[in-house]
């Protein structure tokens, strides 16, 4: 904000107007990075690829079509282990989320100096990590299967259920807990009583939410060998088998949205 | 009885919200403390019962010095002092029944509490008081759908069923309409006179402090500036207090406001 005199009139405008100058440089150099970049990209592209697109594009959903719809049976199983690796995960995921949030909460956590350092480095180090990378390590270690596919999709998940919890922990009105503090109650009751009430909806919002997004991540675990539908869409993908691919596709596009649908109810009903 | 012996609060910004409070409250006496904002109203109460910590000075509860209880004793403190608070600080989430009977969280144990495994005898004593305030019938409801004045109502409720030997109250009234906050100054002052309970009540209406207080302690700056009865409050006073303004008609209004009106007050709202 900037205030000036002028003819005896005090004029107001937003900013002053070394801000303003800076504020158009800051422009200047963003815009001048973007469009280097852009023309490097463009240096290292191969055009004539790129002008094949649509032809290749077209060529490819060709090959799809029609769908073959009978491969569709070979598939169910592995459909099935993939809803469940996302469930277990989660689950595994929410079980070790809740204790990690509520030391990395400033307002709840024993130690602000020793416990929520770590809290908030396992919540980094989880967050990190595609479950791809988990489950490629994770097979090394145990070996192909769900079980692989389970433990990639749970260490995956902590970081991202324990920092929207802590963030909702933080958020709550001290008022209420304080009023229950009142009373005489313990911290272990005051934590019944006057925080969990309060992060209950967050805490079902963010569980289905993370369930959601997980169904979607274990459809590509396969690839690794972490079990799960991806294993037949790399499968057909290397055979060039694109009509059973594009079955793969619709199946896995039907889960999601059923998985949304069954979210959002769960969501709304909870809230 | 509760005492304060020269209590003094500083914040860790530096700034000294109480210097040197000594105050007594003998046992069922209703003291308004009033004061403008920043005074150090609320921050007093909330020394007492040490949810801010006292920077210095003792706090005597009967017999009992509360500023160096160790945790379990303090609740076991906290437990004989029931807290009325502003916006309500209900538990939004958790029903009425629930909201009052955490009042009783000190006398049960985790996973009774946990479980809403309470005894009868406190299931019959909340019964007892929500039809004392009037919402019996809202037990089932939950906190965020009563109104402001039927929230108060049920923290009352909820301070009161912890059977207090003192009310420490802040600011009831401030978020409420004039005819509701009335009604609920009333309430509060003729359960004290029922439980024979002292009260410790922050108020800014001055009108309201001098309804119903037995006796007012005007606040300035964490000091206290004023400490006698309710008609001492000349417009001198209240210069001191809260600073030059025309106080004149306010006194007058309070004079003007016969006891006859209030009993209206009172039989409308049944």
């Amino acid at each position: 904000m900037a205030v000036s005199t002028k003819d005896g009139l005090k004029v107001w405008q937003r900013r002053d107007r070394n801000k303003q100058l800076s504020i158009w440089a800051g422009y200047f150099v963003a815009i001048t990075i973007f469009m280097v970049c852009w023309q490097y990209m463009s240096g290292k592209t191969i055009w004539m690829f790129v002008w094949d697109a649509p032809r290749q594009g077209v060529d490819i959903v060709s090959r799809m079509v029609p769908p073959k719809w009978e491969y569709a049976n070979v598939i169910w199983g592995t459909v099935w282990d993939t809803i469940n690796i996302a469930t277990l995960g989660t689950i595994m995921a929410i079980i070790l989320a809740v204790p990690t949030a509520f030391c990395a909460a400033r307002n709840t956590t024993p130690s602000v100096r020793f416990v929520r350092p770590i809290a908030l480095f396992i919540i980094v180090s989880s967050r990190s990590i595609n479950s791809l990378i988990w489950a490629l390590i994770l097979v090394a270690i145990l070996g192909p299967g769900m079980f692989a596919g389970v433990i990639a999709i749970g260490l995956r998940s902590i970081g991202f259920c324990a920092k929207l919890l802590y963030e909702a922990i933080e958020e709550i009105d001290p008022g209420q807990v304080e009023a229950v503090e009142a009373t005489g109650a313990s911290g272990i009751q005051t934590l019944a009583y006057g925080i969990v009430p309060q992060i209950l909806p967050a805490f079902a919002g963010i569980s289905v939410f993370r369930w959601d997004i997980n169904i979607r991540e274990s459809t590509v675990l396969g690839y690794v060998g972490a079990g799960g539908i991806g294993i037949h869409l790399s499968g057909s993908i290397d055979n060039l088998a694109w009509t059973q691919v594009s079955v793969i596709l619709i199946v896995i596009i039907a889960t999601v949205v059923i998985s949304e649908w069954v979210s959002a109810k769960v969501r709304h009903a909870i809230i | 009885m509760l005492r304060l012996d020269s209590l003094s609060k500083q914040y860790k910004t530096g700034d000294l919200a109480l210097t040197n409070i000594s105050l007594e409250i003998p046992n069922g006496q209703v003291m308004a403390l009033i004061g403008p904002s920043g005074a150090g109203k609320s921050t007093l109460i909330r020394c007492i019962n040490r949810l801010v910590e006292p920077t210095s000075g003792a706090v005597y509860l009967n017999d009992l010095e509360l500023s160096s209880l160790n945790q379990s004793n303090l609740r076991k403190a906290r437990r004989r002092m029931g807290m009325i608070f502003q916006e309500y600080a209900l538990v939004e989430r958790l029903t009425v029944m629930e909201n009052v009977l955490s009042g009783r969280l000190w006398y049960v144990g985790f996973w009774r509490s946990y479980f809403r495994k309470f005894p009868q005898s406190d299931i019959d004593e909340a019964f007892r008081l929500l039809e004392r305030v009037g919402l019996d019938h809202m037990c089932d409801k939950r906190a965020d759908e009563l109104s402001g004045g039927q929230r108060q109502r049920v923290g009352i409720c909820r301070a009161l069923i912890q059977d207090p030997e003192l009310l420490l109250v802040d600011e009831p009234t401030a978020s409420l309409d004039p005819k509701t906050s009335r009604q609920i100054m009333r309430l509060i002052c003729e359960l004290c006179a029922e439980r024979k309970l002292s009260a410790i009540i922050n108020i800014h209406d001055v009108m309201l402090a001098q309804m119903f207080a037995q006796r007012i302690v005007g606040l300035q700056l964490g000091e206290i500036v004023y400490d006698g009865p309710p008609n001492g409050m000349t417009p001198a006073v209240l210069t001191q207090i809260y600073g030059e303004e025309d106080w004149e008609k306010t006194i007058e209004n309070v004079d003007d406001d016969d006891v006859l009106d209030d009993e209206e007050i009172l039989t409308n709202d049944a």
